[in-house]
C-alpha cells in the first residue's frame, strides 16, 4: 500500500463515517417525536454531511483522479465505502438512533482532538472546524441517552437494549489495521488504541448517570471501515441517497 | 481604475447576511480578506457551519454586489482555517441581533435576557435551532420562544 493510497483510504473513512450517518440521521427529519429534536437531528445531520463535503473534497484532491466530493459520495458502490458499521445501523426508534448518536459523537470527539495534532495540516484544519460542531452533538446526545436511560421503566429498558444491540459495533472503532497503522506512522492520525481509554472514561461516566451496564463482551464486528464486508444495511441506503445520480446522471438544479 | 480593498470592504458591509439580513456578511465575520491578485479580486469566505446551506447563497450573494459595483472578475476563495468563531460578531452587529429578537451569543454560553421584555429569566429547550448557528430558548416570563445566537 502506497502513502497516497492509505491516505486517501483514512480521508475516505473519516468521510464516509459522517456521511452514512448523517444520512442515516436525515432520515428522520419530519418523523421526530417532538419538534424541538426533529430540528436537533436535522441539524446534526446537516453538520455531517458539511464535514463530509470537507473530508471527501480532500479525499478527491489526494487521489488526483479529478473526482469531487460530490463524485465520491453519489457514485461509488457498496463495496468501495469505507465507513464503519455502527454508522449503517438502521435508526431503530428514537432512543436506538441516539445511543448510536452517542457511542458514535465520542469516538469522533476525541478522534476530531488528536486530529487537530496531525502532521498534514489540511487534516488538522478540517479538524479544527468539525470539533466546534461535534462538541454540541456530544452534548445533546449524552445528555439524552441519560435522560432517556435513568428516566422511565420502559425508556429505560428501551436504552439498554439499544446499547447492547449497538455495543458490538464499538470495537471496529478501535481496531487498527494496516491503513490506520500507516497513518499514525506517518503522524496523520492518532494510534486507535490510545483513544480508547478516554473514550471508556467518558462513555463510562455518562453511561453510568442514565444508570445503563455496558456488556461485558468487547466482540467486536468488523469489515465495515476496510470496506470487506458492509452489513445489509448500507446498500439499501445507498439506494435511497445514490438513486437520482444514477438514475439521471449529472443532474444539477 | 480598480477599487481598493477598502472600499470593497465598504461594498461588502452593505451585502445582507441571507439568514437574519438585519446584519451583514462583514458584522457576521465570515468575509476573512480582500486582496487584490493581478486583475482578479479574491474575497475570503469562511462558513460559520460547515454545512451551513447559507455559505453558497452568501458567496452568489457577494459576487453578485461586487458585479453591481462594476467588478467582473472575481474570486470567491473558500476558507476553512482559522475556523470561524463567533467572538468575530461584530459589536454593532449584536445590538442589532438583539433588537430582530435573536439574543447574542455570550461566553457564558447563554442568552443575557429576553430580547423582547429583557428579563433576565430564561431557559434552554434546545442546543439546536431554525439555523445551525442558534439554539432555542424561551422567556419565563413573556412566555415566548427566541432564537439564541450559538458561542462556537
Amino acid at each position: 500500500m502506497t502513502d497516497t493510497t492509505a491516505y486517501f483510504e483514512f480521508l475516505c473513512r473519516m468521510g464516509d463515517n459522517t456521511l452514512v450517518l448523517g444520512h442515516r440521521v436525515s432520515e428522520w427529519c419530519g418523523h421526530a417525536p417532538i419538534l424541538e429534536e426533529d430540528i436537533a437531528l436535522a441539524n446534526t445531520a446537516l453538520d455531517m454531511i458539511g464535514q463530509t463535503q470537507m473530508w471527501l473534497g480532500l479525499a478527491g484532491e489526494v487521489e488526483g483522479e479529478g473526482r469531487s466530493a460530490d463524485d465520491i459520495a453519489m457514485l461509488r458502490d457498496a463495496w468501495d465505502f469505507r465507513n464503519c458499521l455502527l454508522c449503517e445501523q438502521p435508526n431503530g426508534d428514537f432512543g436506538q438512533t441516539m445511543m448510536r448518536q452517542f457511542l458514535f459523537d465520542a469516538w469522533h470527539l476525541a478522534m476530531l482532538t488528536e486530529l487537530q495534532n496531525s502532521s498534514e495540516q489540511r487534516v488538522a484544519e478540517i479538524a479544527a472546524k468539525a470539533i466546534k460542531e461535534v462538541q454540541y452533538h456530544v452534548e445533546r446526545s449524552g445528555d439524552t441517552v441519560i435522560a432517556l436511560g435513568d428516566g422511565t421503566a420502559q425508556s429505560h429498558e428501551r436504552m439498554q437494549k439499544a446499547l447492547n444491540l449497538l455495543w458490538p459495533y464499538v470495537g471496529e472503532l478501535f481496531t487498527p489495521d494496516a491503513v490506520d497503522t500507516a497513518m499514525a506512522e506517518a503522524g496523520i492520525a492518532p494510534d486507535l488504541t490510545k483513544l480508547r481509554v478516554g473514550f471508556d472514561t467518558h462513555i463510562g461516566q455518562v453511561l453510568s448517570e442514565a444508570t445503563l451496564a455496558i456488556p461485558d463482551s468487547n466482540f467486536a464486528h468488523q469489515g465495515g471501515k476496510s470496506g470487506f464486508q458492509h452489513s445489509e444495511h448500507l446498500g439499501h441506503i445507498l439506494t435511497q441517497m445514490q438513486w437520482l445520480q444514477r438514475a439521471y446522471p449529472g443532474a444539477s438544479w | 481604475m480598480k477599487p481598493s480593498v477598502d472600499t470593497i470592504w465598504d461594498w461588502l458591509a452593505d451585502v445582507p447576511d441571507p439568514e437574519i439580513p438585519v446584519i451583514s456578511v462583514v458584522d457576521l465575520g465570515i468575509v476573512r480578506g480582500v486582496r487584490w491578485d493581478g486583475d482578479t479580486v479574491e474575497v475570503a469566505v469562511t462558513p460559520t457551519y460547515s454545512g451551513c446551506p447559507a455559505t453558497s447563497v452568501i458567496s452568489l450573494d457577494i459576487e453578485t454586489a461586487l458585479r453591481d459595483r462594476g467588478l467582473d472578475d472575481i474570486r470567491i476563495k473558500n476558507q476553512i482555517s482559522p475556523p470561524w468563531t463567533s467572538d468575530w460578531l461584530k459589536e454593532e452587529a449584536r445590538a442589532k441581533l438583539m433588537e430582530y429578537g435573536i439574543a447574542p451569543p455570550r461566553a457564558a454560553g447563554g442568552p443575557e435576557c429576553c430580547p423582547r421584555c429583557k428579563s433576565t429569566h430564561v431557559a434552554r429547550i434546545s442546543q439546536f435551532g431554525s439555523t445551525p448557528c442558534k439554539a432555542q430558548w424561551q422567556c419565563k416570563d413573556c412566555l415566548e420562544p427566541f432564537d439564541y445566537f450559538k458561542c462556537i
